[in-house]
Parts: C-alpha cells; sequence; structure tokens
C-alpha cells in the first residue's frame, strides 16, 4: 500500500548564506494492507520528516513516495489532495482548525469532504466522540478552547472518521490518560483489521509493541556524509 | 413675429444638427443621441430640451399647443407658446385636435393624436439607469449590452419599500423590446398611450440628449410578474366634466380641507363641458368662462 | 478531468514597470488556490487580468464554458466576459462597498444578479434572497435595511450572498477578510469553506496573510516583482518553502 524507494532530502536555507541541510538519503520503506509500522530512531533522526514527507507536506529531493498508485514526490497538488481526502490520513500531534466551528463538524468534515451525507457524518463523529470520552456538552463548542487532552482526542476522532485505506500516525497516545490510550489503540486495531497501512510514531513502548508489526530504524535513512 | 431672430430662434445650421439627432432617434428607438444643446433664453429645468427640439421640427405653417402638466395656462407653457410666436410667428392653439406640434410637461393629451401630429417631451434627466449607476459610461455600457437588470432592482426597492410599485411617474419603459427608456415624467397612467400614431420627441437640453417613439412604437412598462404594471388614477370622476377615465388633479380649495378632482388636460376637460358633461361640482359651460 | 481555468503565459505591464509576467496555471473544478505575496507583487493585478476586469498585454485565460468548453475570456466579446462576470463568475472586493450598492437593500443587493439574468417574479426573488441572507447568517428581518446599516463582517458576508446568489462556479477574492476583526475573519473563513465545498466551487484568493490561505487554499502561489516564485500544496509551500523569498515570508509571520 505504502512503497517508498531511494527517497532523499536537504533543506535550503536561502536566508542564511544558502546553507544546504541534507536529511535524509536513501530512504526506502514497504508497508502492506493489514500492517502497522513504528518509525524508531533518536530525536531528531528525521522520524516526523519522514511521515510529512509522505503526507506531501515537504517536498521529497529524490526517489519515490508510492501510495496507492499516486506518487507523492511528483504528484500535482490536487493529486495530493485528491489522496488526502480519500486514501491517505494523518493524525497530527496538534490540532488545527478554523475557530468558532464545533467539534462536531470538526470530526465530520473529513466524512463530508469524501461525500458522505451530513446525517450519516454527525452520526460517526457522535459515535467517535462517545467513545473517546469527550463530553457531550462539549461537542456544539469549538475545540480550540479545549485541553490538550481533549484536543488530542478530538485531533484522533476526526482522524478515524474516515476509514483511510493508509494512515499516518504522529504520536497518537501522547498525552492521554490509560482509558483513552485504550480506546486509541483499539481504534488502530480496528483500522489494521479492516486492512488499512499504518505508518506510526510511538515513543510509548508498550503501545507499540502491541499494535505494530515491525519497527523501522530511521536513523539508517540519514546521509552519509552528514552522518 | 420679430424680425430680429432666425425662424424659431435657432440658426439653420443648429436645427439641422438638431434634427440629425432627431431623426438618428427615430431610427433607433429609445436610443439616447447626444446633440451639441444650445443656451436657449430660459433657465435649464424650463424645458430648453424640448424647445429646441420643437424649433427644429417647426414650419412656419404649423400650429403649436404648448401644455405644463396638462394645462395650457400655466406659467411654463405661457412663456414657451409666447417664445414661439415671437421667435417663429406661428400660430398657436390650445386645442389637441388643432396642433401640429404639441410641447408638453409631464403629460400626454387625453385626446389620442394623429399621424400628423407631432408630441414633444420636455426631459429632465433622459437616463433611466441614472437612478443607480451614476457613472455615464457604465449606463452606456448597460445600454449597449442590454445589461437592465438594474432597472428592476429599483422596481424591487420599490416593492420592498412599499409593498407595491410606487414608482408614480418616470416609469421605465422597454421599447421594441430594445432598448429602456425614460418616458419623461409622466405618469404612469399615461405610460400606455405611449404607444400612438403621432411621432413623439424628447429633448433634454441640459443632458444634451435627444431620444424619440416613431408612431405606434412598442412600449412595454416594466413589471414583475407578481406585481403587474398598473396605470393608476386618483379613484375618482372629474368633478368639473364628471370624466371617470381621465387623469386627475387634486385641487385644495380652502383651508379646511375642501378639495376637487379636476382633469389634468385643461383642453379635454373644457370639450366635455362644451359638450354639455357636467361633474359634481361643475356649472354648465360657458364660452371664455375659464 | 478538464480544468476550469487554464493560464497561459500571461503577462501585464505598467509602462516598462512590470504588474505580472508569464504566469501559467491549471485551476481544477473545486480547488480553491490562494495567491500570496507582499503588497506590490502584482497578485492584484493578476486577479484582475484573470477576471476580465483589466486587460493583459500578453497571454491567455482559458475558461471552460457551459456551452462551447475552454474560452478565451481576454480575446472573447465583451458582452460574453460581462454574461460570465453576472453568471459563471463572482468577485468578492476587499472593501464590500465596492462590490454592493449601498444605497439598495440587503435583499435588493442580492436579488441584482438574479434580474440581470432575467428573474421577474418578485416572491421568487425575494424568497432566494432570503434563503441566501440566512446562508450567510444574516437575519430575515434585515432584508430590507441598506448595507450602510450592517457592520463590517455583515457588510462582507452580504457581499458573498450577492455574488454566489447566482451559483457561479469560480469566485475571485481579493483580501476577503482584510479588514475585519480577528473574530469576524474566522467566522468568514468558516462560511465560505462550508461554501465552497457544499456549492462546489472553485476560487482564487489574494491575500497577504498566510493564515488565511492556510485554512482556506488547497494550492498557493506566491508572487515577487510579478512572477510566480513557487507554487505548489498550501501547506508544503508554508511548511517547507523552497524559494528564498517564501522562505522569508513565512519566518516573517508572528507567531502567536
Amino acid at each position: 500500500m505504502i512503497e517508498i524507494r531511494d527517497l532523499s532530502k536537504e533543506f535550503v536555507l536561502h536566508n542564511q548564506g544558502g546553507a544546504v541541510i541534507p536529511v535524509m538519503a536513501g530512504g526506502s520503506l514497504s508497508v502492506a494492507p493489514g500492517e502497522c509500522v513504528a518509525l524508531v530512531g533518536a530525536s531528531g533522526a528525521g522520524k516526523s520528516t519522514l511521515m510529512r514527507m509522505i503526507y506531501g507536506n515537504y517536498l521529497a529531493n529524490g526517489g519515490s513516495i508510492l501510495v496507492g498508485d499516486v506518487d507523492l514526490a511528483r504528484a500535482e497538488p490536487r493529486e495530493i489532495l485528491a489522496l488526502r481526502r480519500e486514501v491517505l490520513g494523518y493524525v497530527s500531534q496538534f490540532l488545527r482548525v478554523v475557530p468558532r466551528v464545533p467539534t462536531l463538524d470538526v470530526v465530520a468534515e473529513p466524512l463530508l469532504n469524501v461525500g458522505v451525507g451530513v446525517e450519516e457524518a454527525h452520526e460517526r463523529a457522535r459515535d467517535l466522540l462517545g467513545r473517546l470520552n469527550i463530553p457531550e456538552r462539549l461537542w456544539a463548542l469549538s475545540p480550540t478552547t479545549f485541553s490538550g487532552g481533549e484536543q488530542q482526542r478530538v485531533n484522533i476522532a476526526r482522524g478515524f472518521a474516515h476509514a483511510f485505506p493508509a494512515m499516518l500516525l504522529d504520536e497518537p497516545t501522547a498525552s492521554l490518560d490509560a482509558k483513552n490510550r485504550e480506546v486509541v489503540l483499539g481504534l488502530i486495531e480496528e483500522a489494521k483489521a479492516r486492512g488499512a497501512a499504518i505508518i506510526g510514531i510511538f515513543h510509548d513502548k508498550a503501545a507499540r509493541e502491541r499494535v505494530c508489526d515491525r519497527e523501522v530504524d530511521v536513523t539508517g535513512f540519514a546521509p552519509k556524509a552528514v552522518a | 413675429m420679430s424680425e430680429a431672430y432666425n425662424f424659431a430662434y435657432l440658426d439653420e445650421q443648429t436645427k439641422r444638427m438638431i434634427r440629425r439627432a432627431i431623426l438618428k432617434g427615430l431610427a433607433i428607438p429609445g436610443y439616447q443621441v447626444p446633440f451639441a444643446s444650445r443656451e436657449m433664453p430660459m433657465p435649464y429645468g424650463w424645458g430648453t430640451g424640448g424647445v429646441q427640439v420643437s424649433a427644429a421640427v417647426l414650419t412656419p405653417e404649423d400650429t403649436m399647443k404648448v401644455i405644463d402638466q396638462g394645462a395650457d395656462d400655466t406659467t411654463n407653457a405661457v412663456s414657451i407658446r409666447k417664445f414661439f410666436q415671437k421667435t417663429a410667428g406661428v400660430a398657436v392653439t390650445e386645442r389637441t385636435s388643432d396642433a401640429d406640434v404639441i410641447q408638453t410637461r409631464h403629460r400626454i393629451p387625453e385626446e389620442p393624436l394623429r399621424e400628423d401630429q407631432i408630441l414633444v417631451y420636455q426631459v429632465p434627466i433622459p437616463e433611466p439607469l441614472r437612478f443607480l449607476e451614476p457613472r455615464e459610461t457604465e449606463t452606456r455600457k448597460m445600454h449597449a449590452l442590454e445589461e437592465y437588470g438594474l432597472m428592476h432592482v429599483k422596481l424591487y426597492e420599490d416593492i420592498s419599500r412599499n409593498g407595491a410599485i410606487s414608482t408614480a411617474y418616470a416609469y421605465p419603459v422597454k421599447v421594441e423590446g430594445r432598448y429602456v427608456m425614460d418616458p419623461s415624467p409622466i405618469p404612469k397612467f399615461d405610460n400606455p398611450k405611449l404607444e400612438m400614431a403621432a411621432i413623439q420627441l424628447f429633448g433634454a437640453g441640459r443632458e444634451q440628449r435627444i431620444y424619440a417613439l416613431p408612431p405606434y412604437t412598442k412600449a412595454v412598462s416594466l413589471d414583475f410578474e407578481d406585481y403587474p404594471f398598473e396605470a393608476s388614477k386618483a379613484d375618482h370622476a372629474c368633478d368639473l366634466c364628471g370624466c371617470d377615465t381621465s387623469y386627475l388633479d387634486e385641487v385644495i380649495v380652502d383651508d379646511a380641507g375642501g378639495r376637487m378632482f379636476v382633469c389634468s388636460d385643461t383642453d379635454f376637460c373644457r370639450g366635455r363641458r362644451a359638450e354639455g358633461h357636467i361633474g359634481a361640482q361643475g356649472a354648465p359651460f360657458e364660452e371664455d368662462a375659464a | 478531468m478538464t480544468p476550469l481555468l487554464k493560464v497561459n503565459n500571461l503577462s501585464k505591464f505598467y509602462g516598462n514597470r512590470i504588474g505580472c509576467n508569464d504566469v501559467s496555471f491549471d485551476l481544477y473544478p473545486g480547488e480553491v488556490m490562494g495567491i500570496v505575496g507582499e503588497s506590490g507583487s502584482g497578485k492584484s493585478t493578476l486577479l484582475n487580468c484573470l477576471a476580465g476586469r483589466l486587460e493583459p498585454d500578453a497571454g491567455e485565460v482559458l475558461f471552460h464554458t457551459r456551452a462551447d468548453g475552454l474560452r478565451d475570456t481576454v480575446t472573447m466579446s465583451e458582452p460574453e466576459r460581462r454574461m460570465l462576470g453576472r453568471t459563471d463568475w463572482a468577485f468578492v472586493h476587499q472593501h464590500a462597498r465596492d462590490g454592493l450598492r449601498m444605497g439598495v437593500s440587503a435583499g435588493g443587493n442580492v436579488g441584482e444578479r438574479l434580474m440581470a439574468v432575467g428573474a421577474r417574479n418578485y416572491g421568487d426573488i425575494r424568497a432566494k434572497a432570503i434563503d441566501w441572507l440566512e446562508r450567510v447568517e444574516i437575519a430575515e428581518d434585515r432584508v430590507d435595511d441598506r448595507p450602510s446599516a450592517f457592520s463590517g463582517g455583515m457588510q462582507q458576508r452580504l457581499q458573498i450572498a450577492r455574488n454566489l446568489v447566482t451559483g457561479p462556479r469560480l469566485v475571485f477574492m481579493d483580501e476577503p477578510t482584510g479588514g475585519l476583526d480577528v473574530s469576524v475573519q474566522a467566522r468568514l473563513l468558516d462560511l465560505l469553506r462550508g461554501l465552497v465545498r457544499e456549492m462546489g466551487l472553485s476560487a482564487i484568493i489574494v491575500t497577504h496573510d498566510l493564515a488565511v490561505v492556510r485554512l482556506l487554499a488547497d494550492r498557493l502561489m506566491v508572487m515577487k516583482s510579478g512572477h510566480v516564485v513557487e507554487s505548489g500544496l498550501t501547506d508544503q509551500v508554508l511548511d517547507d518553502p523552497q524559494h528564498g523569498y517564501t522562505q522569508l515570508l513565512v519566518s516573517s509571520v508572528l507567531q502567536v
């Protein structure tokens, strides 16, 4: 489902004397449907950079990133957008939403984007918010005012609303209590069971061992010259 | 006629220029033709446009009639009539049927006009779109491209504010399915009469525009399907001649609320009284009683 | 899929100063594209050339018309272009008073486009106007009020209603949230996002506010001195800018 070959990336800082910072070379990775792969490596090794490149958020300098049949290293913006809408989900560490939009609508939006009716989308959103223990009285409020943990759970609910065939999870269990952590791990297992290919970053070792089938150390993708 | 003036005051070149504008206006009904309006010996707003058009179409053999709000005896009508008596020496009349050229301000005579007559209107603001669009460049473009949605915005505003189309005069018409035209500030009661046998010429002196309706030209008053055009008038009969189909003026007769409704067309009213019609407050007709 | 708008090598010069130079891009149905850059970068010039409000000196602006497919709006006749301006296109000005008739009621403002395309039933026009006022969160009882009695945010929402009532396919927006309070901006952005999704609109938004494009735009074009220096997916351009100018622009935003 996700096929990464010979990926390389460098940052060029034009306003700092054109400094070139290579961050990745020869990155390769393959994830099958129903498989969950954990990215590991020391902080700063490039886990988040790789995730962002897979999501099309960072531009790849070389190699290919196939998700389904779309190569994110080469795709047009609209192809990437369609992929993100239909195929590739991303649960980031931070919730980024339009202020003032009610939580229920924030969670339902990915479903509306793929053409699900409002009623059905809200039903699914209510179900997820309930499972993630967001009190119902908050559903009509904007999540921008919520606590960090609540925001993270709203973010997860939004990420899991649509059944994406491929998912990227960036620290999905961070800052969650035991009960909610359990719910999130359950959601991941359900996604695997329906055949989603998942790449995740988990600092939580127990969680990693429970849901992940393999670990990939991104330190191996570091450019040789600098490492 | 004063020998000091060229016939009908204007010089021949000017009259030719105006006639060319009139011919163009007749060729493109409802289209506003720019013309080089002259200074006239009367202030703007007193009918300088109409006077120039009349001067351009008058011949020495013509008989002329001038009305203001339907009446032959108001200041504006009297001074314009005297102007042409003095500068053109033409015969004048108050009888609609005897006139060859009728210059009017704000009315169409009640009596149907004939093919051999010319009705000249005095126009203050020729541009029907001006109310909502102040830019001349833009209104010209709108006419050119037949973009007349704005005209209905004005009528929409009328209904939303008053519950009905309250525009009572200068009610816009669409001419031959093409140009939207301001019929000058005639009451909308007169709008149906715009489709007539006589030639109608419109002159706006200050705004330097001439436009025209050839005989039997179609002029449709704009409206909405659910708020159709109505040619309304006061719901009375004339108190002098008893006519219940003519356009009426309301006249306050004392300081105790007394009032009467009389035909705005004085010649029409006199004609009816001469035939023996008597209204609620009318007296039997006597020659020269007025 | 055919693009809704296909722009080829568009240039506009003011004497020997560059307005915009050699701009090309495709915009697909449902896409929202942001154009960012500092004042004088040519983004408004570009927008006005695209929307037929300014005549470019070179290049093509091909719009996918309903009847005849791709047509160059630069060379098409003025009546056709103005017709597009009343039907398939919409233009939202930064200052609502440039896009509204201040002397006409809210209902009349919304109804104008309907009447311009031949609506002649007062009841229908009014009902549609009220429906649209509600969609932009203006209460029905304000339908007969003039825009001069509205707040800045309401005026802007009225302008949007007035533009969208004929169901356009392409909306041009020039700093639509400029000059509004941040809280009002957020409400407007939310409204725009909803309308874009519901109506399947394509939009081109000119702004210098990077937060606005991040929330509204799928794609981004960065302009500097009349040239497009970078373009791509909005979050990619903002998070991993490639051009020096974009890097400067992104790093210059004050963090809240």
